[in-house]
């Protein structure tokens, strides 16, 4: 959701111009079951969760099966930018230069607790979770997180890829999705767990 | 040139600025054949497959020829080192395990080392505890080489050593599982002794792990060594002699390269390393081929450590991991539940029914922390890449005054520029995989 | 001995959260070891001979030698830093080839020495460490560039620039290293806060570490 945009889409452009309807539901799924089965990864890793993601790419958590071995060492090539590791506010400028140089669509998968909020590491130098500088779809935890556990988020943004609206249907998405935010409770006036609050 | 905004030219003071992205190659050339330039200075990283990291190469090319190499680095700085003041002094484990992630346990080691060493426990650590150090130190080794040479190559474009280094790391990351719970940055070890013993069965998984080992690292010896063209892209690349590397602060196989046998294992042994049967690998050619069969051969010293430490704990059977001061050692004593590692619930029995000492022990040592003398104290180890040093100075409390970590490859990383320029682009990679660095200890 | 009651009264150090819980009448004992008396043992007595042998002002150079937990410290003087480091690398039974790295320290209560700029030092031809530690104050936190002597210097400096604001004289480019270029304020200096946001949680929000209650 977060990285759509006006334009975004098809080279033929049909989906803008179709209605609601059948035509325009083939084509999404059309268009979700090429995109998630080919989806290439861009390498932004950074530290040891890098580490996670070659063992992940490597020869026993084999993401070839998924249609994603060719990490694209270009952003232009890539569709996938999985943040792995800690985002130094050196580094800031960097992830969000290699972001805009993706071409749409692209995805984001904050993976591990740095990318995703910080991490432990809740000091001067780094930036607090990756969604300060890009938006991001899906959030890993982990310190770091298996290649099992990144696997199962890459398979989550497949079903979230394949299931994504197109035209006009997006459109009306996008209105209910800003229009759930701007009425959610902010976390920290959330109840507390179990309280009677 | 084009159009594209990510692709353009700028002017500065210091010349025109151009920004390649990919397909615009021959119209960046026809332009700068314009200006009779012939010095071009290009920017390698932060982000590219070939730098090892996140490091940023600043190279300043004459056609194909280097002419400087500057290294740009910082993208990882974490501040861990300061984060360290605001934590007691077995939090910081979790810290400092994550600056040299490919070598969270030497990390862990040098740094607990150094606490025990401001303690003054040094002799009391029981040797149970120290072959398990040895023993992980050592399977440490071996992961963190595979990586180093799965990468180097990968980088050079030989992509199979990389599928095959990261099997045999599979299976030793398998055993860091067994053993403390996580594969990577696990905080195993702890000022006092390491966080828990072995499980059962240990000693024999781990000796059949080494025979699997041995048997696998042919495949990668079989395509490397004596390789055409393996050769060619690393055979008299990258030289460092010993002037260059002591004047530099180099140590780790890039020393051991020169010919010099400097190994702190055997000059300055901790943990018990002078009672172990093993090599120190040395090679005479200073290139980064000399380093990567270094590399190649330090795995099989490894091995033999790693056997003789299983010899010793079947031995040593029973004995405690932890220091004998309850004061000092950590509390818990942990076991797998249903929902993970955690206290064992004999522990909480004895903690909440039995001893009140025992709980307020574990109470104060897990909010409070130890006192740890005031003081400051170096201690080193040989970590993959050279020595790692720790610099602690402690004021008496219960939290550091300062951590400072001497990083093998933050200083290896300086070298860069004595080792590439003169020599191609190709070349910059290649010498950059030799001397592995890793980008979380450089900038910390 | 210092005893700063200031910094370290009260066992919770706590300020302003009202935390009854602590003793409010300990007071801890800041202990530093002091200097050192002859003989030093193991080879440190050694090193010190050869010193004052090859370095005639060493007792003007060194201000003080302390022997702790079997390690040598060697405190010098700003002024007489390069000859000593020259002395130390160049004689033949001295012989400190490598130099480990600059490690800063930041102590903000010695007044007029604040600022502590630790050089750890390896002969791997006699195999031996000692340590050299020069104090400046923060008024003039200069100190001379020993890349001349040690080449591998040269980050180190920078990185002790970068985090702790000491200026190496004669260093060939001393740029912020660790942090982006244009960065403000020196990180590991103890007046720097350690930067840290607070985090949210469902019905809380947690401070982070440096303002967060704590033991002393």
């Amino acid at each position: 959701m977060a990285t759509w945009r006006t334009g975004m889409g098809l080279i033929v452009g049909l989906e803008e111009k179709l209605p609601s309807g059948f035509v325009l539901t083939s084509v999404e799924k059309l268009a979700g079951y090429m995109r998630k089965n080919s989806l290439w990864p861009a390498t932004f890793g950074l530290a040891c969760c890098a580490i996670e993601m070659m063992a992940a790419g490597a020869g026993r958590y084999d993401l070839a099966r998924f249609g994603m071995e060719v990490f694209r060492a270009s952003p232009r090539q890539a569709d996938l930018m999985i943040v792995a590791g800690r985002v130094s506010n050196k580094m800031a400028p960097v992830l969000r230069q290699i972001y805009d140089q993706m071409a749409a669509p692209k995805w984001v998968i904050a993976m591990g607790a740095c990318a995703s909020s910080g991490g432990m590491f809740n000091n001067y130098a780094i930036v607090q979770g990756v969604d300060h500088v890009v938006p991001v779809d899906i959030y890993l935890p982990g310190c770091p997180p298996r290649p099992e556990m990144l696997m199962d988020a890459i398979l989550k943004l497949h079903e979230h890829i394949g299931d994504a609206k197109l035209g006009v249907n997006r459109e009306k998405v996008i209105r209910e999705v800003e229009a759930a935010a701007l009425a959610a409770v902010p976390t920290h006036s959330l109840p507390v767990f179990g309280s009677s609050a | 040139m084009s159009h594209d905004p990510y692709a353009s030219t700028r002017e500065t003071t210091e010349g025109t600025v151009y920004s390649v992205t990919g397909g615009d190659w021959d119209s960046l050339v026809t332009e700068i054949g314009a200006t009779k330039e012939e010095r071009v200075v290009v920017n390698m990283g932060p982000q590219h497959p070939s730098t090892h990291g996140v490091l940023r190469l600043i190279l300043e090319l004459e056609g194909e020829t280097v002419t400087e190499t500057r290294c740009g680095i910082g993208y990882l700085h974490t501040g861990i080192e300061k984060n360290c003041e605001y934590r007691t002094w077995t939090q910081g484990v979790t810290f400092v395990t994550r600056m040299d992630y490919l070598a969270p346990l030497f990390n862990e080691a040098a740094y607990c080392l150094g606490v025990e060493k401001l303690l003054g426990i040094t002799n009391d650590i029981t040797e149970r505890a120290s072959v398990i150090r040895v023993l992980m130190m050592e399977l440490n080794r071996i992961s963190s080489h595979m990586v180093a040479l799965g990468t180097g190559a990968l980088e050079l474009g030989a992509l199979s050593p990389m599928i095959f280094a990261f099997r045999e790391r599979e299976l030793v990351l398998d055993i860091f599982e067994m053993v403390s719970g996580l594969r990577m940055n696990m905080a195993y070890i702890r000022p006092g002794g390491v966080a828990q013993d072995l499980p059962e069965g240990a000693t024999a998984k781990i000796r059949a792990t080494v025979k699997e080992l041995r048997v696998n690292f042919k495949d990668n010896a079989k395509l490397l060594i004596g390789n055409t063209i393996w050769l060619k892209r690393t055979k008299d690349i990258g030289i460092l002699d010993l002037a260059g590397c002591t004047t530099l602060g180099v140590t780790g196989p890039v020393l051991r390269a020169t010919g010099m046998p400097w190994d702190l294992r055997k000059t300055q042994p901790y943990c018990g390393y002078e009672n172990y049967d093993f090599d120190v690998i040395t090679a005479d050619t200073s290139d980064v081929y000399g380093r990567f069969l270094i590399r190649m051969n330090e795995l099989e010293q490894s091995l033999r450590i790693i056997e003789q430490a299983c010899d010793k704990l079947d031995v040593l059977e029973g004995q405690p991991v932890m220091v004998a001061d309850k004061k000092i050692a950590w509390p818990s004593q942990l076991a797998l539940g249903g929902d993970g590692l955690g206290n064992s619930l004999n522990h909480i029995r004895e903690i909440m029914g039995t001893s009140m000492e025992s709980l307020i022990h574990h109470f104060k040592l897990v909010t409070e922390g130890f006192r740890v003398p005031a003081g400051q104290v170096y201690s080193a180890v040989e970590s993959p890449r050279g020595e790692l040093g720790v610099h602690l100075i402690s004021d008496g409390g219960t939290r550091p005054y300062r951590v400072h970590f001497r990083e093998p490859s933050f200083n290896n990383l300086q070298s860069t520029a004595a080792m590439c320029e003169g020599s191609q682009i190709a070349d910059i990679v290649g010498a950059v995989a030799s001397i592995d660095p890793v980008m979380g200890g450089v900038d910390r | 001995m210092s005893q700063d009651k200031s910094l370290n009264s009260g066992a919770f150090g706590v300020s302003g959260t009202g935390d009854t819980s602590g003793y409010g009448g300990l007071v801890r004992n800041k202990v530093k070891p002091g200097s050192s008396e002859r003989p030093f043992g193991s080879y440190f007595d050694d090193v010190t001979d050869e010193l004052e042998r090859a370095f005639p002002e060493f007792n003007d150079a060194i201000e003080k030698v302390i022997v702790d937990r079997d390690e040598l410290t060697l405190h010098v003087k700003a002024s007489h830093l390069f000859d000593t480091a020259k002395k130390l690398r160049d004689t033949e039974t001295l012989r400190f080839e490598q130099c480990m790295g600059v490690s800063g320290a930041h102590y903000p209560e010695d007044k007029n020495r604040e600022l502590h700029a630790v050089y750890h030092l390896l002969s791997m031809t006699h195999n031996r460490r000692i340590r050299i530690e020069v104090s400046i104050p923060d008024s003039n936190p200069h100190l001379p560039s020993l890349v001349e002597v040690w080449a591998g210097c040269n980050w180190n400096e920078r990185e002790t620039f970068d985090m702790f604001g000491i200026i190496f004289d004669g260093h060939p480019g001393l740029t912020r290293i660790l942090m982006p270029d244009d960065w403000p304020g020196h990180p590991q200096r103890k007046d720097y806060p350690l930067g840290g946001i607070d985090v949210e949680y469902k019905g809380a929000v947690i401070p982070p570490p440096d303002e967060r209650r704590k033991y002393q």
